[in-house]
């Protein structure tokens, strides 16, 4: 560890860079892999099923009481989900335009995964902030990758050449850009209050005047809301409503391919469970306790911030696992009618207000 | 490191030339659909150039309008009329030469300016560097006019586009 210690910063910057991009995209990873667990089980709960309980490696024997009981919580079954899907077979219709059917599953995943890299999901371990890129302009970065998203969505349909995917690709693209703007809008107030773009700086600002979403509740639901439609989950899923189009956009893929557009969805939620975790929600802070509020001063307090970050995000993935379950799917019309003539609204109308109480109370 | 920015800036300008090219004139397909992708592409490393200059806030705006929002419209429109590939290989003189003139006459501007610009020293140029608020501030307080202006401009264009789409209204 001394050796550190003798490099130049530059050469300090691009290792620890490197280490946080390695643990953050082994963490989302394994996140994504069993948020697929949890989605399976908590779908049985609410279903009365017993979900995946039986997937038990050769070494689960030899655990007396505890192995069962992992057994039947279905801890091994993503391992189990993951080797299916690189073993099944890789089909290619032979209509499909080969190249943009190989590149949209890419395109899906990429982004969903660039976004996490602004996101600050703790305070600091030692010296070394937690956040691989603290950008001035995070939030803006955010969006501007996740509008990429639509492209990996739009060229499965155009790739695949058939049209249960072209239609689900349509309808994803209207839905994106449409609650994208919603989305956008939303989160305007917030910087009119914080007077920054900078996502640690938001943290700092709710650590000191309270969490934004009791001064931004309308925001808030709105986010939520739009963060539904822009990872295409229920109610909003008509991309690829399986009652109408077969599957969407993934109708034509197999394998590892359509694990990766699996994959992407999952990485989404997360992303924006992260998002909303920290504009709305305190990132890493907790109030009422000054140890927690404040940058951690010790490496255990550092932890604790990443728990606590980890904690809300996890009660934002149920919240989004629990919803897909209970409600029914939207109508096409009346998702368009709810991103522009209920939510964009009520965005503006919203800015317009925070702007005005800003402007007479800090004069 | 003033050597890797240059490293950086080289590759970036050469993509963007790069894709550009392959944006207008592509050797390997003639589908509308890889000229708008290609478009995409070269709007992305124009970004990374606004990044270079740490102009951040525009290399994330120029992402989330151009590469995020227009350019997804622009595919649409491309793939739902479906435009058969040989269309494209007859070629309107008039179209090519007035294109010629206005790409002269940006390249003319261009020059232009970068011989009549007054190199500054370094540190103010690190002053002026892509701060939000500075842009905000000069936006919204010395440039008023012209960007209400502008932002008029829009808002009928929008009207606009929306009374072509109602049938009825007419």
């Amino acid at each position: 560890m001394e050796a550190i210690n003798y490099l130049n910063p530059t050469a300090q910057m691009i290792l620890f860079s490197a280490l946080k991009i390695g643990v953050v995209f082994g963490v989302v990873m394994t996140a994504v892999a069993y948020a697929v667990l949890v989605e399976r089980k908590v779908s049985a709960w609410i279903q009365n099923r017993v979900g995946p309980n039986r997937t038990s490696p050769f070494f689960i024997d030899y655990l007396p009481v505890i192995g069962p009981f992992l057994v039947k919580l279905g801890i091994f079954q993503p391992a189990a989900d993951g080797l299916k899907f690189l073993l099944k077979e890789d089909f290619t219709p032979n209509y499909v335009r080969k190249v943009y059917f190989w590149l949209a599953p890419a395109i899906t995943v990429i982004p969903a995964l660039l976004t996490v890299a602004v996101i600050p999901f703790g305070s600091n371990l030692g010296s070394e902030k937690m956040v691989i890129a603290d950008l001035n302009v995070g939030i803006l970065y955010t969006f501007g990758i996740v509008s990429l998203g639509v492209y990996g969505i739009v060229l499965a349909g155009y790739g695949s050449n058939s049209k249960y995917p072209f239609l689900g690709s349509i309808r994803s693209t209207a839905q994106m850009i449409s609650y994208e703007i919603a989305m956008g809008m939303s989160v305007i107030p917030i910087f009119i209050l914080t007077e920054s773009l900078n996502l640690s700086d938001i943290i700092r600002y709710q650590a000191e005047h309270g969490w934004m979403i009791l001064k931004q509740p309308l925001a808030f639901v709105i986010f939520l809301i739009a963060s539904f439609a822009e990872t295409n989950r229920l109610p909003f899923d008509l991309p690829e409503s399986e009652s109408e189009l077969v599957g969407g956009y993934h109708t034509e893929y197999s394998s590892m391919k359509f694990a990766l557009f699996f994959l992407g969805e999952y990485a989404n939620m997360i992303a924006s469970a992260a998002m909303m975790v920290t504009l709305f929600l305190g990132g890493w802070t907790m109030p009422f306790i000054d140890a927690l509020n404040l940058p951690a001063s010790s490496l255990l307090l550092g932890f604790v911030h990443i728990g606590v970050f980890f904690a809300k995000m996890a009660f934002f993935m149920i919240v989004f696992i629990w919803v897909r379950w209970m409600l029914p799917r939207f109508r096409y019309d009346q998702l368009m009618d709810l991103g522009w003539r209920r939510f964009i609204p009520l965005a503006l109308a919203n800015i317009v207000v925070t702007a005005l109480v800003v402007a007479l109370f800090n004069n | 490191m003033p050597q890797f920015t240059d490293l950086f800036f080289y590759a970036l300008a050469g993509l963007t030339l790069l894709f550009g090219f392959l944006t207008v004139l592509n050797p390997l397909s003639r589908s509308p659909v890889t000229s708008a992708m290609f478009l995409v592409l070269t709007i992305l490393c124009m970004a990374g150039l606004f990044v270079l200059l740490h102009a951040f806030f525009l290399a994330a705006v120029q992402i989330l309008v151009y590469a995020g929002a227009v350019m997804v419209v622009f595919l649409f429109v491309i793939m739902l009329l479906d435009l058969k590939a040989d269309e494209r290989r007859h070629i309107n003189k008039i179209a090519v030469g007035l294109g010629g003139l206005s790409a002269l006459a940006i390249a003319g501007t261009l020059v232009a300016s970068i011989v009549k610009t007054v190199p500054v020293s370094q540190t103010a140029g690190r002053l002026a560097e892509g701060e939000t608020k500075a842009l905000g501030r000069l936006l919204f307080e010395s440039h008023i006019l012209p960007f209400e202006i502008l932002s008029v401009l829009l808002l009928v264009a929008m009207v606009g586009a929306i009374l072509i789409t109602k049938k009825d209204l007419r």
